[in-house]
C-alpha cells in the first residue's frame, strides 16, 4: 500500500470498536483499568456499608479528592518526563503554614497570603529545575533533600506554636468547606462543558475535511458529548440532594482540564512527551530540554503549594502534620494508579482525577466500616502495587506487540 | 515542498552545492582526517565509503556541527562557510540523519516529523500537520500504515522513512544519511534505497555513508573511497566494479591521491570472497 490519503473514511462503529480491540489487546489500556477498577471499589464499599454511595458521602468524596488531587496533577506532570518529586507534601505543608501564618500573625490579606504561598511552592520548584538541568543530580535526590529542607523550612515558618487555626470566616475556608454551587449553576457549567467537548470536536473534523484528511462520523462525536452531559447532569443532580457540588471540587476539575489541554494542544505539552520519550530525540530536534524540565518542575511545586492552600483550607487550620504523614505518597500512588506511566512519556492530566478518586474512595469507604489507619496503609499500598503491576504488563504487551 | 523535476546526471561544469577542501581534523594524538577533498552536487547521491576507522563518521560530524574541523574550507553554494555547531548545520541546509535516528518512539508520525517545528498558532495546528505528512511521505511514494501510529509501532524500515523524511521538513540542499540500512532487512533496504532516488529525483545532494557495498552500487552516482583518513578514490558508479571498490578499501591499490608517507606493507591485491 502507498501513503496517501485514504479515499474512504475508516468512520463506522464497528471500526471504532475494532480499534478499540487492537489498542487493548495491544497494551494500551489507558485509563480503563482504573475506571474498572473504581466501579468494583464502590461496588464492594457499597455492598459492606449501604451509606457508601449515599450523596452526603459522595459530597465528601469530592471535596476530600481536591488537595491531594491538585498535588497529583503536578506529579503526573514529572512523571511524564521520566522525573519524580517526593517533596510535594512538605511543599504543601509549607504553603500551609506560610497562609497561616500570614493570616493570623502578620496580618496579610488573604490574597497576599495566597500568593506568596504559591510563590513559594514555584521558588522551590524552580531551585530544583536549577538543580537537575545544572548539575545532572536525579530528581529522586533532589527532591528528598527537598523533602527533609522544606519540612526544616515549613517547621520554622509555624514558629514555637505548632499548630494554626485559620479563622473559620476566611473565605478560604468557606472556599474548601461550604462553598457549593447551586444546581442551576452546575448544570449550566455541565452543558458548557459538554457543548465546548462537541464544538471543538466539530470544529476539528471541519479543519480535516479542509484538509481533505479521513473523518469520523459526527454522530459518534455527538454521542460522546451526550454521554459527558449525561453523566454531569445524573451525578449533579444526585449530589444535589445533598449539599450540591462543592466549590473547590469544581476549581480541581477546572486544573485537570486547562492542565490536559495544555499537554494535548500545546507545542510545551508536545515537548514534556517528547522529552519524556526520549531526552535525546528531542534536544537533537531543537528543543531546549532545560527550559521543559524546569517549567515542569515549578510547575509542579506550584501545584503542590495550591493543594497545600486547600488543604488547610478544608482542615481550617495549618499545622505540624499539614503535609505530612500520607500526603506525599498518596499524591504519586494517585498519578499512577490512574494511569501515568513512572517510565515517561506516557499518561494524561485526568489520570490524577482518576486515581485520587480510586484512594480516597478506598480510603473513604474503609474509614465508614470503622477499620483503622493500618488496615487503610496496606489497602492502599496493595492497590498501589497492582497499579505499577499493570503499568509495567501493558508495557511489556506493548513490546510483545511492537509498540514499545 | 516542492518536487523537483529530476535534474540532468551532476556534471563537473555546475557548482557543487557543497565542497570540501582540504580538511583536517585529529583527537589528541589520533589524525583522524588529513587532507580531505569532498563536492556534492545537487541531484547527486555521493556514497562515502571506508573500513572501519577511515573517518567516514568524522566527516558527517564535521559536516553536522558536531566537530569543527581543524583545518580545510568548506564551500556551500560557492561561498565560504563555518560549521561550528549543528544548528549552523541546520541553517546552512545540510539535514543529517544519525544512525540511532532519534525518534521519540511514544509519538505518532505527525508528531515526530514536526518535532522542534511544530506549527501552531497557538494551539498546535494537527491538521495542517498531518496534511503536510501526506503529502511529504507521497512524493517519497513511503509506505506508511497511518501517521497516526506511535514510532513504536513500526518497522525498522519505516522508522527509518520517518527519520529521513523528517529532515527534509526544513527543504535542506545536501541531506546526510549514516548508515541508513545497516540493521534492516532485505524489503526494508529495498525501501530506503527507492527512498533515496526520491531525494535525487527531488533535487537533494545526498551523501550516503554505508558499508554494503551492493547498496552503495545500486543508488550511489559517485563513490568516494576513504582510506586511513585520506582521500583513495572517487569513482563515477557506472564505471567501477565491485573489485576496484575494495581494492580502495582496503589500500590494496592507492587510486586518485596516492599516500605521500608511511605506505602500509603487502601491495597483495586481496580478492574479496563472495
Amino acid at each position: 500500500m502507498t501513503a496517501g490519503i485514504p479515499t474512504t473514511p475508516p468512520s463506522r462503529v464497528s471500526t471504532a470498536l475494532a480499534d478499540a480491540r487492537a489498542r487493548l489487546t495491544g497494551g494500551d489500556l489507558g485509563s480503563l483499568p482504573v475506571v474498572v477498577g473504581l466501579i468494583v471499589i464502590w461496588g464492594v464499599f457499597q455492598a459492606l456499608n449501604p451509606s457508601f454511595l449515599s450523596a452526603d458521602n459522595l459530597v465528601n468524596l469530592t471535596l476530600q479528592c481536591a488537595a491531594v488531587g491538585t498535588i497529583a496533577i503536578g506529579i503526573v506532570l514529572v512523571l511524564l518526563l521520566g522525573q519524580i518529586d517526593l517533596s510535594v507534601g512538605s511543599v504543601s505543608g509549607l504553603a500551609a503554614a506560610i497562609l497561616g501564618v500570614g493570616l493570623t500573625q502578620l496580618g496579610w490579606a488573604l490574597g497576599v497570603a495566597i500568593l506568596v504561598a504559591v510563590l513559594a511552592g514555584a521558588a522551590i520548584g524552580l531551585l530544583y529545575g536549577a538543580l537537575y538541568t545544572r548539575f545532572g543530580v536525579p530528581s529522586f535526590i533532589i527532591t528528598l533533600a527537598g523533602l527533609l529542607g522544606v519540612l526544616g523550612l515549613q517547621l520554622k515558618v509555624l514558629g514555637p506554636t505548632g499548630s494554626i487555626n485559620l479563622p473559620a470566616d476566611s473565605p478560604i475556608v468557606l472556599f474548601a468547606q461550604s462553598w457549593f454551587l447551586p444546581p442551576w449553576l452546575a448544570y449550566a457549567l455541565s452543558a458548557v462543558w459538554a457543548g465546548v467537548v462537541f464544538l471543538s470536536a466539530a470544529l476539528r473534523r471541519r479543519r480535516r475535511i479542509r484538509a481533505g484528511l479521513p473523518v469520523g462520523a459526527l454522530g459518534w462525536q455527538a454521542l460522546r458529548a451526550g454521554g459527558l452531559l449525561a453523566l454531569c447532569v445524573a451525578a449533579v443532580a444526585y449530589l444535589a440532594t445533598d449539599r450540591g457540588v462543592g466549590v473547590m471540587f469544581v476549581f480541581f476539575v477546572v486544573l485537570v482540564i486547562v492542565v490536559d489541554v495544555a499537554l494535548t494542544r500545546t507545542v510545551w505539552g508536545r515537548q514534556v512527551y517528547a522529552v519524556g520519550g526520549s531526552v535525546e530525540a528531542a534536544r537533537r530536534a531543537g528543543i531546549r530540554v532545560d527550559r521543559v524540565y524546569i517549567s515542569v518542575f515549578v510547575l509542579c511545586s506550584t501545584l503542590a503549594a495550591v493543594g497545600g492552600l486547600l488543604a488547610a483550607g478544608r482542615l481550617s487550620s495549618a499545622s505540624l502534620s499539614s503535609g505530612g504523614g500520607d500526603t506525599n505518597l498518596n499524591a504519586i500512588a494517585a498519578a499512577v494508579i490512574g494511569g501515568t506511566s513512572l517510565f515517561g512519556g506516557r499518561g494524561s492530566a485526568w489520570s490524577a482525577l482518576l486515581g485520587i478518586a480510586v484512594i480516597q474512595s478506598i480510603s473513604n469507604g474503609l474509614t465508614l466500616l470503622s477499620l483503622d489507619s493500618s488496615i487503610r496503609y496496606m489497602i492502599t499500598g496493595g492497590v498501589l502495587l497492582l497499579a505499577v503491576i499493570i503499568d509495567s504488563l501493558t508495557r511489556r504487551s506493548r513490546a510483545a506487540h511492537g509498540q514499545a | 515542498m516542492s518536487t523537483a523535476t529530476p535534474p540532468p546526471l551532476p556534471r563537473m561544469d555546475r557548482m557543487p552545492a557543497l565542497a570540501m577542501r582540504g580538511i583536517s581534523k585529529s583527537f589528541g594524538k589520533v589524525q583522524a582526517l588529513t587532507d580531505i577533498h569532498l563536492e556534492v552536487y545537487p541531484g547527486e547521491v555521493v556514497a562515502i565509503v571506508g573500513d572501519n576507522g577511515a573517518g567516514k563518521s568524522t566527516l558527517v560530524k564535521i559536516l553536522a556541527g558536531v566537530h569543527p574541523a581543524d583545518a580545510g574550507e568548506i564551500e556551500f553554494d560557492g561561498q565560504p562557510v563555518q560549521i561550528p555547531d549543528p544548528t549552523a548545520s541546520r541553517s546552512l541546509g545540510i539535514a543529517t540523519v544519525f544512525q540511532d535516528l532519534a525518534l521519540c518512539d511514544n509519538l505518532d508520525v505527525v508528531a515526530n516529523l514536526f518535532l522542534g517545528r511544530e506549527i501552531a498558532a497557538p494551539a498546535l495546528e494537527e491538521e495542517e500537520m498531518e496534511r503536510r505528512a501526506w503529502e511529504l511521505l507521497r512524493q517519497l511514494s513511503a509506505r506508511m500504515p497511518s501517521v497516526r501510529v506511535p514510532i513504536a509501532a513500526l518497522s525498522g524500515g519505516q522508522r527509518q522513512t520517518v527519520a529521513i523524511a523528517r529532515s527534509l521538513i526544513g527543504d535542506p540542499r545536501i541531506v546526510i544519511l549514516d548508515e541508513p540500512t545497516a540493521a534492516l532487512g532485505v524489503a526494508q533496504t529495498a525501501e530506503v534505497l527507492n527512498l533515496i532516488e526520491r531525494l535525487r529525483e527531488r533535487g537533494h545532494g545526498v551523501v550516503l555513508i554505508s558499508h554494503n557495498m551492493a547498496d552503495v552500487q545500486a543508488v550511489a552516482d559517485r563513490i568516494v573511497v576513504l582510506r586511513l583518513g585520506r582521500n583513495n578514490g572517487d569513482f563515477l558508479a557506472p564505471d567501477v566494479g565491485y573489485e576496484d571498490i575494495i581494492a580502495a578499501i582496503t589500500g590494496a591499490t592507492e587510486h586518485a591521491r596516492p599516500m605521500p608517507d608511511a605506505p602500509l606493507p603487502g601491495p597483495h591485491p586481496i580478492r574479496p570472497t563472495r
